[in-house]
């Protein structure tokens, strides 16, 4: 077969790169190493279009354990001698394709990220992006990414804790599905994805490998069509009972001391472990193909090398020792392998039954090293001077506020999102401690320290879209405010960046300027970004997603029971607003869902504001001044009452603090830098003199049930819990027969 | 009196029952692999705890497959000559599968999985409704009538769902279970099973320690007291 | 006339079974070593009315193929009665 740029092209592999790798080899690939390139230089494991802007992020910090991009996950120190481990990662394409399996399969991938590390996965959060919940496709898609989540995280026995869910007419075609796990390991017994040692035995463990997700790589980079949809697509199956055994077994062999280095097989499966751990430790591997466990009969190298295959690492043991490492595995009851060993000249060769069938140079084939690295053009995308033409004096301040907040509450992106979270095992492993006690993030027990994490996920990827560097750096604001406001102080973030085609130039645009916002604000808030995932491509003909560069922040709270929660707890508690009241209504739900106001510019935000704030907040946790802490977001100052209120049916009695505020703005408008706390009558004067010279507004004070909104009566909290808690229900039941058959 | 807690290769739950039982309640807990066989040092006195989770991945049927394993036939032969039992969820599944309690779990009546807390009323609950959590696909208790007469006959339901306020409605079954049957027991009340999850409400960090009261009065007094 | 038609559903073949796979395992536990392989799929009675035996196959096949099937992940096979 000869290789030519069209064979290259079908691999998706531009011209362009294809001389360059001619050049790189000295000579043609062959049809195997052709497509080894192709899974290696494709955009999901090269990073090719983004890892020039990538590396302004902040990636450095004294309590970071590994530097960035360094090793499959972040790995950051939490004190008394333990460190997390956590990363977040989109599984988009495939979940576009097959909800249940993509989604599932994304859980089972981001796990693996921080068990091949060493650490035991002890909390999960999602990140999930659908179109108009109306839209009979997007309760298909709704129902089989929550379902495959579902089934495979609770499988696996790690707790889901938080997340989002939100739903935008952007998302239809291409729904975004960002997982996030969070681990524990303590200090020195974390293994690194290295290939070290002349002679070490390489291991193949886990699943056998099968035809599943081959180019599953490339296909992530491809923009979804049509076509695309109806060709053979690239799923893999997730097993999440074998999933668990992996999961002990790694654990339990890394304990044995016989494992130099380990990495998981994700996207590009054999090629991309053998390389990257073979780059990182400048060594080269020899393996015999023929080794690997197979599910099916007369796999071909090349469909070995890129199998997709879930569940599934690559090990390499100290020389002498594979007993041991055998024995663990055969007690779990799983496969392992040895499939090669490691060689000194950097080079991967790969056998099949003795006859060489790729060799090539590791380095050629990974980030940081041969991979292609691209500077992309960007301008500003032409819908700003939609934006820039906004005025929000054209929107009449309704009459009716009472009637604006009941359809606000029942806006999904505002209303509770119980319907999704009560599928997903919350509580296994005991280390929940916001199931019975919410706060604005989630708070889990380190165990086996006594410490908590505060975790969250925060983009709202309307703001990014109205102006893409303000909004990356309010996405990171709100995931710090969320960790301040639980009690904790944010430790680092890892991030999900999905975006459109990279190679337009306006898509470009939102790219570059989120990650500089982002940028600024993580060296504000004095986050290192740990590591994350890019995802592009999330376009179709329509055009693309709203850029959505997921945050996943991780806090740390001295001891777990330091935490803040942001219920109400007695009636006759005074309510404060720290911060300032506005009549922002930019970009606020209720412009858009209410007025349908598609274009208008960000939310009042300033880093400095915000970052005064949040010091403040957290002063006022650790004086004990207030009885709860619960941030303005989505909804405005009235949805963030009202949820203060929920948890324990109680009420408030508050009125507007300036007449001179429009009334619309001031309820809903979503400026932010503003936080609503309680405090007891006897801690009044304390709360006052901590306060200090900072902004703070008495807003009323919390009753036994009743709303009542600038002197009117406004019912009862109860109702309003209805509306808030059934929205979500209420909406997919019409649509009852469909939704049962995605059960089937 | 000492613990058991089986390990089948997917459980879950299995550290959250060692940790509520050591740290919470101060047992001695033994975890035991679910190829071993031996339970030569357990008496009559102790209690063998099967633990949530999903056994096998909980494939074909929850419980199926692990009723088969080695360590099974040992808790089996255990039960039947008088030892104490109790199975959460995953382990009440496996108890219904190996015949030592009576009857099936079957798919939540909505069809997903659910979970949240509820309220049981029963053993320990005479009080109060206990606040406990769920988690499962596969819960809702199922037996023909016959069977459901007998267990009632026989003071054999040891909890049900309830409200808050310990009143048995429909509103608060949360799967569908008939008669609102979240747990109970064999005619010689040896044998526990039971869908919540008592060891997630032991911990007072957690918010909620309802579940020792379960764990207390169910399994370590010598007999249990029952309403 | 009403024909019983019966809808087979399988994972494709070169897909995981995860279900199938526990399955195998929890037999070689019991010593039927002699099972070489387990796949499992789901069975789907339906009851048409069509005028022939081939129109209800029909009619079932699209019933499959819009439905009860999900092509990425699985085949059908349809017998009438």
């Amino acid at each position: 077969m000869e290789i030519t740029a069209k064979t290259a092209a079908q691999l998706r592999i531009t011209e362009e790169e294809f001389e360059l790798i001619k050049e790189r080899l000295g000579r043609t690939p062959n049809f195997t190493e052709l497509c080894a390139f192709s899974g290696m230089w494709s955009e999901h494991c090269s990073y090719k279009n983004s890892i020039k802007w990538l590396k302004t992020l902040p990636r450095d910090g004294s309590k970071m354990l590994v530097k960035a991009g360094e090793e499959n996950a972040g790995l950051m120190d939490i004190g008394d001698g333990y460190g997390v481990v956590f990363k977040i990662e989109s599984h988009n394409h495939p979940s576009a394709i097959e909800p249940f399996q993509g989604a599932a399969t994304g859980v089972g991938g981001i796990h693996r990220d921080i068990f091949t590390m060493g650490a035991r996965p002890i909390a999960s959060l999602n990140s999930l992006r659908f179109g108009k919940l109306e839209e009979a496709k997007t309760q298909h898609l709704l129902a089989g990414v929550v379902h495959g989540i579902s089934h495979y995280g609770n499988c696996f026995g790690v707790p889901t804790v938080g997340g989002e869910v939100y739903f935008e007419q952007k998302y239809h075609t291409n729904p975004l599905v960002n997982a996030m796990s969070v681990g524990i390991v303590k200090n020195g017994e974390t293994v690194s994805a290295t290939a070290k040692g002349i002679g070490n035995p390489v291991f193949f463990v886990g699943s056998a490998t099968g035809k599943d997700g081959i180019g599953g790589a490339s296909f992530a980079s491809a923009d979804i069509t049509a076509e695309s949809a109806e060709e053979l697509p690239a799923v893999q199956v997730g097993d999440p009972f074998q999933e668990k055994k992996l999961l002990e077994a790694c654990l339990e062999v890394l304990q044995t001391g016989a494992v130099v280095g380990m990495q998981d097989m994700g996207a590009a499966g054999i090629i991309c472990s053998t390389s990257e751990m073979s780059a990182k430790g400048e060594v080269g591997m020899r393996i015999d193909l023929e080794k690997v466990p197979t599910r099916q009969k007369n796999m071909k190298a090349w469909e070995l090398l890129l199998s997709e295959s879930q569940e599934r690492m690559l090990m390499v043991v100290e020389k002498g020792k594979e007993k041991e490492v055998l024995d663990v595995f055969e007690k779990w009851d799983l496969p392992c392998s040895e499939i090669g060993e490691v060689t000194g000249d950097g080079i991967l060769r790969f056998y099949m039954h003795g006859v060489l069938e790729a060799e090539l140079p590791a380095y050629d084939l990974v980030l940081g090293g041969g991979a292609p690295q691209y500077s992309r053009n960007y301008i500003q995308p032409d819908y700003f001077s939609k934006i820039e033409a906004f005025n929000a004096n054209s929107i009449e301040v309704p009459d009716d506020l009472r009637a604006v907040a009941e359809k606000l509450v029942t806006i999904p992106n505002i209303a509770s999102k119980k319907a999704v979270y009560v599928q997903y095992d919350s509580m296994v492993g005991t280390g929940n401690a916001s199931t019975n006690q919410p706060s604005d993030a989630a708070i889990v027990i380190a165990k086996p320290t006594n410490k908590g994490l505060a975790l969250t996920t925060d983009c709202n990827s309307r703001y990014v879209f109205a102006n893409p560097y303000k909004g990356a750096m309010i996405a990171v604001a709100e995931a710090a405010r969320n960790i301040v406001c639980s009690g904790g102080a944010p430790l680092g973030i890892t991030n999900c960046l999905n975006f459109g085609n990279p190679y337009d130039p306006q898509v470009y645009y939102q790219f570059v300027e989120a990650i500089k916002g982002m940028g600024e604000a993580c060296r504000r808030f004095d986050t290192p970004v740990t590591g994350g995932n890019v995802s592009f491509y999330n376009q179709n003909p329509d055009g693309p997603v709203y850029p959505t560069p997921t945050i996943g922040m991780v806090g740390v709270l001295e001891h777990v029971n330091d935490k803040m929660t942001l219920d109400f707890k007695h009636a006759g508690d005074t309510i404060y607003l720290i911060g300032k009241s506005s009549g922002d209504i930019n970009s606020s739900e209720y412009l858009h869902k209410i007025q349908g106001v598609e274009f208008s510019p960000a939310p009042q935000f300033d880093l400095e504001t915000e970052f005064m704030l949040q010091e403040k907040v957290a002063a006022l946790i650790k004086a004990r001044v207030i009885e709860s802490a619960h941030d303005v977001s989505e909804g405005g100052l009235f949805t963030a009452l009202l949820e203060s209120g929920f948890n324990r049916n109680l009420g408030v009695d508050v009125v507007a603090t300036d007449y001179n505020i429009r009334k619309d703005g001031y309820w809903f408008g979503e400026a932010q830098s503003r936080v609503v706390v309680s405090v007891r009558s006897n801690k009044e004067e304390a709360f006052k003199r901590a306060m200090g010279i900072h902004p703070f507004e008495e807003l009323g004070v919390v009753t036994t049930g009743s709303v009542e909104i600038d002197g009117m009566e406004w019912g009862h909290i109860e109702a309003w819990k209805a509306l808030y808690d059934n929205a979500i229900q209420n909406i997919i039941s019409g649509q009852e027969s469909g939704h049962a058959l995605s059960a089937l | 009196m000492k613990f058991g807690v089986v390990v089948f290769p997917g459980s879950n739950c299995d550290r959250d029952m060692q940790e509520a039982l050591q740290n919470d309640l101060k047992q001695e807990v033994v975890m035991l692999w679910h190829k071993d066989k031996d339970l030569s040092r357990f008496t009559t006195n102790d209690c063998i705890i099967l633990p949530g989770g999903f056994s096998y991945g909980d494939y074909l049927r929850c419980g199926a497959i692990a009723r088969f394993s080695p360590m099974m036939q040992s808790v089996i032969d255990f039960a039947n000559s008088g030892g104490k039992v109790l199975g959460v969820c995953n382990g009440f599944q496996i108890l219904c599968e190996s015949h030592l309690l009576p009857g099936v779990l079957l798919r939540n009546a909505n069809q997903q999985f659910i979970c949240k807390n509820v309220y049981l009323k029963g053993v320990g609950g005479a009080d109060k409704a206990l606040k406990i959590p769920i988690a499962h696909g596969e819960g809702r208790y199922f037996a023909d009538e016959a069977t459901l007469n007998e267990l009632e006959a026989n003071n054999q339901v040891i909890y049900r769902y309830c409200d808050e306020k310990g009143q048995i409605t429909a509103a608060a079954n949360p799967n569908g279970a008939i008669r609102n049957i979240a747990g109970i027991c064999n005619k010689n009340r040896n044998v526990f099973g039971m869908m919540p999850h008592p060891e997630r409400a032991c911990t007072s960090a957690l918010g909620n320690i309802d579940g020792r009261i379960i764990l207390k009065t169910l399994i370590m007094q010598p007999q249990p007291a029952f309403v | 006339m009403t024909y019983t038609v019966q809808v087979t559903v399988m994972p494709l073949k070169e897909l995981l079974d995860p279900q199938g796979k526990a399955v195998m395992g929890g037999l070689s536990n019991l010593g039927l070593s002699n099972v070489q392989d387990v796949r499992i799929g789901k069975n789907i009675t339906l009851q048409v009315e069509a005028g022939s035996a081939d129109a209800a196959k029909e009619i079932a096949e699209t019933a499959a193929k819009k439905l009860l099937a999900n092509p990425v992940m699985e085949y059908f096979e349809v017998a009438v009665n």
